[in-house]
């Protein structure tokens, strides 16, 4: 863990997301589909997002980059601050400029994120000329030089292969160079190992790790898997139905949990229980941005939800408020004080 | 990819000689005896007789077709039985005017169509597409003689713009060529336009839902590049295909449209062979248009091998 991950404030951030709303046009009108979100990034530090499919992960990262589709999407509301530069707000080819040169983002399908069409290295390149308008030979050398570092083998002849030539490790692998070729100040990472299985997950988790310590990249790993979190993360931010429900240092997160829907995610995590492994998962489902219950979202599927968890706190109008308990942990929990939540085994 | 369009080559071969077998036979189940016509119509049955020996038609259907493909491999595609040209010559005549022709509609389609379905394709679901999908819905629909009928009524006959009907080669006056292609070049151009903005459309708008295109945003690349280069190579093989269906079609000549506007190409030779039954006409057109559709089907594969980096290998 860095120095910079004990609190909140200790430097100033270079990504800080301040209660983003975004709402998605559905027939019966706007759902609130990300509902308050509050983050931020430190330099060479490493912020999980972990929730459940569909509790508001991609549509956050996605508005950090303006990458929303619109229509349907609209950011209602907050801000997004790249160091004293606001993001929202900005005209299509300011955010242009941005993109790919101080924030990059790499994606879930490594399968399908390069354009088949185009040999890898073109495509890295094309990215490092749009950004430092350098000569075509420069921006060929940075590209094999990003693959080089990436760690694909023999790569000045790699960068001449389309990406139906590599495999799904190799093109994650490549999508990394792709994003860290101009040296972006954050990188979002939207559930970049969770199409890869175990051990090029951890490999492409270890190219991480070292590209973030070697470019001093303030990183967002976005993932279901709190599993992933521990391993790579400082803090993280638990999302729930649109909401951040809990935040908490990576340590405090795992072994103390504040808030059930950790306590719960941690529950489902796989158990080594005599060899064999056991997947437990949350019981119930989560609820839909058009139909989400009063009080506490997470109230009916809570296992110490209380009668008095289903109606709104006075500080909150449609819910509970999300509250810190010290400067670096908070929960959305009208019972924390109450509660002794069980951390991962 | 050497070796992928020596290998597409390569195939095209024996389908061209399956194809010239198949059209030989077909025309000689025509109806009616060329050598009944050809002797004339005071003709004794000895003098019909002559004349079917002299035309090779009492041969069997093998030596006879031995006989032609021969010739046709020689460039010699047997001589008209009605006029004192040869087929080839006639078609070699013929053809540099098709071409230009084809040339000139595939032009007017691809000016219209690629910017009208980058616009479609971006705005799906409003007003531009909507605009765009009804235009091509009637283009479609719309029949190309009438669509040069009222070109010719709106344009030439109300307005003295354009010729109503006519063709002056190229070497006597490009401006006159150039002038009498105007009008059929927009007629037969609409409609192929309709069917590749239609296409373009559909295959842009899916692409620009892939993944790839998200990360060349995400990489900050400009609006119009991840459209153009980025889209457009993806979104290209179904319109090439498309396409290269339509050349093929206008070369093998346009029969109605040169006929509306007078312009003496591929077309309008092959309706008069058929008319008159003037059977190596008929033949040796068809196998040229024939060789021709496979010809351009050979540059659309190849060209799928410039876009689809897959395809090289398979
Ligand atoms: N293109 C879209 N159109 C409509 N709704 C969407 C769209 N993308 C996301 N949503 C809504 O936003 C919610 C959050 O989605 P997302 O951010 O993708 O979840 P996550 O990444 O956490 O799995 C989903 O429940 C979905 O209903
Ligand atoms: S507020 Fe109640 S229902 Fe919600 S998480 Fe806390 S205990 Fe569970
Ligand atoms: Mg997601």
């Amino acid at each position: 863990m860095t120095a910079m991950s004990v609190a909140p404030g200790t430097e100033a951030p270079v990504l800080e997301v301040t209660d983003l709303r975004v709402q998605f046009a559905t027939d019966r009108g706007w759902a609130t589909v990300v509902d308050g979100v509050s983050f931020s990034v430190g330099r060479a530090e490493t912020v999980g997002v972990v929730g459940e499919s569909g509790s508001g992960k991609t549509v956050t990262s996605l508005a950090v980059l303006g990458l929303l589709p619109s229509p349907p999407a609209r950011v209602v509301g907050g801000s997004i601050r790249l160091g004293d530069t606001e993001l929202l707000g900005l005209r299509r080819r300011e955010l242009e400029e941005i993109r790919g040169d101080e924030v990059a983002m790499i994606f879930q399908e490594p399968m399908t994120s390069l354009n088949p069409a185009f040999p890898v290295g073109d495509q890295i390149a094309e990215v490092f000329r749009r950004h430092r308008r350098c000569s075509r030979s420069r921006a060929r050398a940075r590209a094999v030089e990003m693959l080089g570092k990436v760690g694909i083998p023999d790569a000045a002849r790699r960068a001449r292969a389309y990406p139906h030539e590599f495999s799904g490790g190799m093109r994650q692998r490549a999508m990394i160079a792709l994003a860290m070729c101009c040296d972006p100040r954050v990188l979002l990472a939207d559930e970049p190992t969770t199409a890869l299985d175990g051990t090029i997950q951890a490999q492409i988790l270890d190219l991480m790790r070292s590209m973030r310590d070697e470019f001093d990249t303030a990183i967002v790993f976005v993932t279901h898997d709190l599993g992933v979190v521990a391993d790579i993360c400082d803090r993280a931010v638990v999302m729930y139905a649109g909401q951040v429900v809990e935040k908490a240092p990576i340590d405090d997160l795992y072994y103390h949990p504040r808030h059930p829907y950790t306590e719960a995610l941690l529950g489902a995590l796989p158990q080594l229980d005599g060899g064999t492994e056991v997947l437990a998962t949350i019981p119930g489902t989560a609820p839909t941005p058009g139909a989400l219950p009063a009080g506490c979202r997470f109230h009916p599927r809570c296992a110490h939800a209380r009668p008095e968890c289903a109606h709104p706190t006075e500080s909150a109008a449609d819910g509970v408020a999300l509250r810190w308990l010290s400067d670096s942990v908070a929960s959305r929990c009208v019972r924390v004080d109450e509660l002794r939540l069980r951390g991962a085994r | 990819m050497i070796t992928y369009a020596l290998r597409r080559i390569a195939m095209i071969i024996p389908l061209i000689i399956m194809v010239s077998f198949g059209v030989y036979a077909l025309v000689l189940m025509i109806p009616g005896d060329p050598a009944i016509t050809i002797a004339g119509e005071n003709a004794t049955e000895e003098q019909i007789q002559a004349t079917r020996e002299r035309l090779g038609l009492t041969d069997s259907f093998f030596v006879q077709y031995w006989n032609w493909i021969s010739g046709a491999v020689r460039g010699d595609l047997g001589q008209s039985l009605f006029s004192s040209q040869t087929v080839t010559g006639a078609i070699l005549d013929r053809f540099p005017v098709t071409l230009a022709l084809t040339a000139a509609a595939v032009t007017v389609a691809l000016l219209i169509a690629v910017p009208a379905g980058i616009i479609a394709a971006l705005h799906r679901g409003r007003w531009p597409d909507r605009a765009v999908t009804l235009l091509t819905s009637i283009g479609i629909s719309m029949p190309s003689f009438w669509l040069g009928i009222l070109l010719v009524m709106v344009l030439a006959l109300a307005t003295p713009i354009f010729p109503a009907v006519g063709y002056t080669p190229l070497s006597e006056s490009v401006l006159g060529w150039a002038h009498n292609l105007v009008l059929p070049a927009f007629t037969l151009g609409l409609a192929v336009c309709a069917e590749i903005t239609r296409q373009l459309r559909g295959s842009l708008s899916d692409v620009l839902h892939q993944d790839y295109i998200r990360t060349a945003r995400a990489a900050g690349l400009r609006g119009r590049i991840v459209v153009v280069k980025h889209g457009m190579k993806n979104a290209a093989v179904p319109v090439v295909t498309v396409l290269g269906f339509q050349v093929g079609f206008l070369l093998g000549g346009s029969v109605v449209v040169e006929r509306v506007f007078g312009i003496p190409g591929l077309g309008d030779l092959a309706i008069r062979a058929v008319l008159e039954r003037d059977i190596p006409m008929i033949q040796g057109i068809v196998v040229v248009s024939a060789a021709i559709v496979m010809l351009v089907n050979l540059v659309v594969d190849l060209s799928y091998g410039y876009l689809n980096p897959k395809v090289r290998q398979s």
